[in-house]
């Protein structure tokens, strides 16, 4: 059984999707669903330990052999990912029936369960195989049920930005499985491992080359790097609050998976850096985005906007650490993978808990929250905290890596326009506490909205979750501090 | 109580922090409330009037609390100079809230628990600050005591406090993360550590332009130390209920600010390295015109806490300087003068809110011939108003003693002199405010179109002081500033103990 767990990983939430149809009622999926998410978060915790103890975990599916059969290999830097997934998903998953009973019409229940789980079993499989074919289906998986989930929110606009992720999405796709099918056409494997050996003896060939492009433009599609990130904010303004909570938690996560899988292990650090100009391209697309998104954030009237704004930002700060290209700074990075992770997933829960309270997000009905729903306006206000980088909570672990890396090589001035951006985090943060705090309650009769209470245990116990654990973390820094600095260590060590 | 000391010095951090949940839980009794509050800071000073007398009998007492990353930890210990501060601190907590009590009744104020709760996270973080055993503690409680201030600024909930907060907010939040704690990590880069070390923990080889950039990052950081520019906040914190423009505006904030500067001159750079250092002349005339200016424009100011703000910022500088002198008599100079300006300043501001809630008055051109109806408080706003100038019989006048002794010690002529012009110039400003409160008559010989009717009412006025709760606490501490003057040794002592500490490592 245990040997098994690595493949259990992805089977349970695939084979968990279908069986949801044939449930009955909306809350029997749910619970199903749950189940089956809990499942895959107690096998990742064991498969952490196990990577942790004994090393990297190599299963033959089928027990056919590597070059032919597919491999799913989890090494520090999966097994990592795949806890951070399995973890928010389960936690989102507790909020999930009282969300969608308000925002997904009754007779989509079953399929918001199936798509749910779909997607997660995706993005479990990304991150556990070893076969870059194997990648390349995962996605298919993760993103088609992205848009369905998308295309589910109750806002006609959900469809079009359903739409725009769809057209987005395929093009980044096609770009990855162009890359893929040059390197296959260039090596004969698609085994990431034998990929990494054998792409040494044709790097230099320009199929290689224009394979690297590729996958590195397609995946920075994914990872809605500035200036590819237009579909994001309207895909997470739209979809069903929970979707939103699931996805910006995880899946702009498992793009910045790939970015390290692809160039620190397979195409191998010291090609990545010289046949692109990758420090630069990354260093200065991270800033931008940095800035640009954090400034955009700034002038968003609807919350759920700003948050995603501030999702591309945090996206950047990733890709900066990535671009330091050392150990520190990837380390970094993967820190505030976890860090963000909690973040997102806290707020957009929170927000999640206002849509079904208030039914809207938008600024100017802010107004007064901070009397009428205490606890949730709270986890948002701890939530932006973590957000900002105030001590003690996990954001100030990542900015401390990040500026730490930043200026072990060398680069002051990137460090100081890190913590410049955290300005502009304070900013968009505040302005939603202002209008909690100091405004009075909206005449909410008169709008035909009633005043709102505040939201119930379901919405409540998730996001407190997520809060503590974002100051849990901030001070409890071993679990995230150990793993990130085990698996950056063994991703520089396997370059040359 | 038969408590351990370490056990003390943690419980004087929790403590408050504690408190605060026991007050949100009884914010519906109120007289139960203010017994928390009452209650809960008169332990604490037990608690480190205790943990003082430990310090005096030489026990050194530290504790790791958590290990936040490899080589950086949690933790507290005690050394004289947060001794001072943790004493200034304690001793003036349970007298201001014996003040708020009257104040915020008289006041009528609204979400009294709130205001008392978030009152009791400052004060535990101000501990915090005082018994840091490194840069990085200091750093999380001197960020949760902005934040836990917020509400406190914001008290009132209008749009001006909203603005004010968010000055108060982006000012020393901003500061804090783009100067302090990138200071802070270079310095973890630099040095490899961010222990508190007599001496300093820079190697003396350090690269000099390196650790003086280090320094800038630092003084400019240290927001709360109000050095210009980075003042503004100060005066818009104004708009908070006085109880809190008193003590955490005259006392624990800003002085947190001079606090953590002190602690990074003597502690982090250590003075031999503070003196070679390319930036300290830069900044110690920044500190210099930060004095002199903020001198000119509490001149200015018609509104008395508004005055009071800026002659905080000016003397704040005060502190600042004398840490960048790094004499051994600045240093001294410097550490009363945290603990002189604190008791001063405090009654100066219970006197401004006493004289607000019972004549209804802020702006100083109406408080010609108070002191006929106020005069106990009157009479504590001209002793604090020496205290702060320095002039006997007030304590203030040791430790603007020692800061020029500092200035001549190292030559510093020029600040010698602003110094001495800004000393005039706190004459000015404060000492005519209790001089027309009792002599109306002399100065309304002059035509003051303004106000008619006091000349006409000086006959009936009867004396009316501030509720009783209120008018004990600023007579306790202006009786405060003349104890000082007669009795300092203790302080004295105090200072000179940091010294004494840095004297043993040079031996070395």
């Amino acid at each position: 059984m245990l040997t098994h767990l690595v493949i259990l990983q992805v089977i349970v939430p695939l084979l968990a999707a279908p069986l949801c149809l044939f449930l009955t009622s909306s809350r029997l999926s749910w619970f199903f669903a749950l189940i089956s998410s809990l499942i895959t978060c107690v096998i990742s915790i064991l498969l952490l330990q196990q990577v942790m103890t004994v090393g990297t975990i190599v299963y033959e599916l089928g027990d056919w052999n590597a070059p032919w059969g597919i491999e799913y290999r989890i090494d520090k830097l999966s097994a990592y990912l795949l806890i951070i997934i399995s973890s928010i998903s389960t936690v989102v998953l507790l909020a999930a029936q009282t969300s969608i009973e308000e925002e997904i019409p009754q007779d989509r229940h079953n399929v918001f369960y199936v798509l749910y789980l779909l997607s997660l079993a995706g993005m479990l499989g990304i991150v556990a195989t070893g076969d870059v074919f194997n990648v390349f289906v995962f996605l298919e998986i993760t993103s088609l049920s992205a848009y369905s989930l998308i295309a589910l929110g109750r806002d006609r606009r959900a469809l079009w930005a359903s739409y725009q992720y769809l057209i987005m999405g395929t093009i980044g796709a096609t770009f990855i499985l162009i890359g893929i099918g040059l390197m296959y056409q260039m090596t004969g494997t698609l085994n990431m491992n034998d990929l990494s050996v054998r792409l040494r003896e044709v790097d230099q060939t320009r199929t290689i080359f224009v394979a690297f492009s590729f996958i590195f433009v397609g995946i920075c599609l994914k990872l809605a790097l500035f200036p590819l990130h237009f579909w994001l904010p309207n895909a997470y303004a739209y979809a069903p609050s929970i979707v939103t909570a699931f996805f910006a938690a995880t899946s702009t996560k498992v793009a910045i998976y790939l970015l390290i899988r692809f160039t620190f292990s397979v195409f191998g650090l010291s090609y990545s850096f010289t046949a692109l100009p990758l420090q630069t391209l990354l260093l200065v697309l991270g800033l931008l985005g940095i800035f640009v998104a954090s400034i955009a954030a700034i002038y968003q009237q609807n919350v759920k906007h700003l948050f995603a704004y501030s999702s591309i930002a945090q996206i950047g700060y990733m890709v900066v650490g990535i671009s330091m290209n050392t150990t520190m700074g990837l380390m970094a990075t993967l820190l505030h993978l976890f860090n963000h992770a909690l973040m997102k997933g806290a707020l957009f829960l929170a927000l999640a808990a206002l849509i079904y309270q208030t039914g809207s997000v938008r600024l100017s009905d802010f107004q007064g929250l901070g009397r009428q729903m205490p606890l949730t306006m709270a986890a948002i206000v701890l939530g932006g905290l973590s957000l900002i980088g105030v001590p003690l909570t996990v954001g100030f672990v990542s900015k401390w890596y990040l500026v730490l890396a930043a200026i072990e090589v060398g680069w002051w001035p990137v460090a100081v326009l890190m913590l410049v951006a955290s300005l502009l985090a304070i900013i968009y943060v505040w302005r939603i506490v202002e209008i909690a705090y100091f405004s009075p309650p909206a005449n909410g009769m008169a709008q035909g909205r009633e005043i709102a209470k505040e939201a119930p245990l379901a919405f409540l116990i998730p996001v407190w979750l997520l809060v503590s654990s974002n100051i849990y973390f901030g001070i409890d820094t071993r679990l995230s501090v150990q793993v990130a600095q085990a698996a950056s260590q063994s991703l520089i060590g396997l370059s040359p | 109580m038969n408590l351990s000391l370490t056990s003390m010095l943690q419980l004087s951090i929790l403590l408050p922090l504690v408190a605060t949940l026991l007050i949100a839980t009884t914010g519906s009794k109120p007289n139960l409330r203010e017994f928390v509050s009452i209650g809960t800071s008169l332990v604490l000073l037990y608690f480190v009037s205790k943990l003082y007398q430990g310090l005096e009998h030489g026990e050194s007492i530290s504790v790791l609390v958590w290990q936040w990353l490899p080589g950086l930890q949690l933790s507290f210990g005690i050394e004289p100079m947060g001794m001072i501060f943790a004493l200034v601190a304690s001793v003036l907590w349970p007298i201001t809230t014996l003040y708020s009590i009257g104040y915020m009744r008289k006041h009528e104020e609204h979400n009294q628990t709130r205001f008392y709760a978030c009152f009791a996270i400052a004060m535990g973080s101000v501990m915090g600050i005082a018994f840091a055993d490194n840069l990085f503690t200091l750093f999380v409680f001197y960020e949760i005591l902005t934040l836990s201030t917020y509400p406190l600024v914001t008290h009132s909930g209008t749009e001006e406090a909203k603005q004010a907060g968010r000055l108060y907010l982006g000012v020393l939040l901003g500061t804090s993360i783009v100067f302090f704690l990138f200071a802070i990590i270079s310095t973890w880069f630099v040095a490899g550590t961010l222990d508190f070390k007599v001496g300093g923990i820079f190697q003396p080889d350090v690269n000099k332009t390196l650790a003086g950039t280090i320094l800038v990052l630092f003084i400019l950081g240290i927001g709360k130390a109000a050095i210009m520019p980075f003042h503004r906040w100060l005066p818009a914190a104004m708009v908070a209920p006085t109880p809190v423009s008193a003590l955490l505006h005259a006392v624990a904030v800003v002085k947190a600010g001079v606090f953590t500067v002190l602690k990074v001159c003597v502690f982090i750079f250590g003075l031999d390295l503070l003196s070679v250092l390319p930036s300290t002349q830069f900044l110690l005339y920044l500190a210099g015109a930060s004095v002199l200016l903020a001198s000119f424009i509490a001149m200015r100011q018609d509104n008395l806490k508004a005055r009071l703000a800026y002659s905080t910022i000016s003397q704040l500088g005060y502190v600042t300087i004398g840490a960048l002198l790094a004499t051994p008599s600045s240093i001294v100079g410097s550490s009363m003068h945290i603990a002189m300006h604190a008791f001063g300043k405090i009654t100066l501001f219970f006197c401004a809110g006493a004289i607000l809630i019972t004549a209804h008055k802020s702006k100083i051109s109406e408080m010609r011939g108070l002191g006929l109806q106020m005069p106990i408080t009157m009479s504590a706003f001209f002793i604090a108003s020496l205290c702060i100038i320095g002039l006997p019989p007030a304590g203030g006048t040791w430790s603007k003693w020692y800061l020029l002794m500092g200035t001549v010690e190292s030559g510093q002529w020029a600040l010698m002199t602003a110094l001495g012009i800004s000393s005039l110039l706190n004459i000015a400003y404060l000492l005519p405010i209790p001089v027309r409160a009792f002599f109306p008559m002399t100065s309304s010989s002059k035509p003051s179109y303004k106000v008619p009717d006091d000349t006409r009412s000086f006959s009936d006025l009867q004396v009316k002081e501030a509720p009783l709760f209120s008018l004990l606490a600023l007579s306790i501490t202006a009786l405060g500033c003349v104890i000082l003057f007669i009795y300092p040794l203790p302080l004295y002592e105090l200072s000179t103990a940091i010294l004494e500490l840095s004297g043993v490592s040079h031996e070395k």
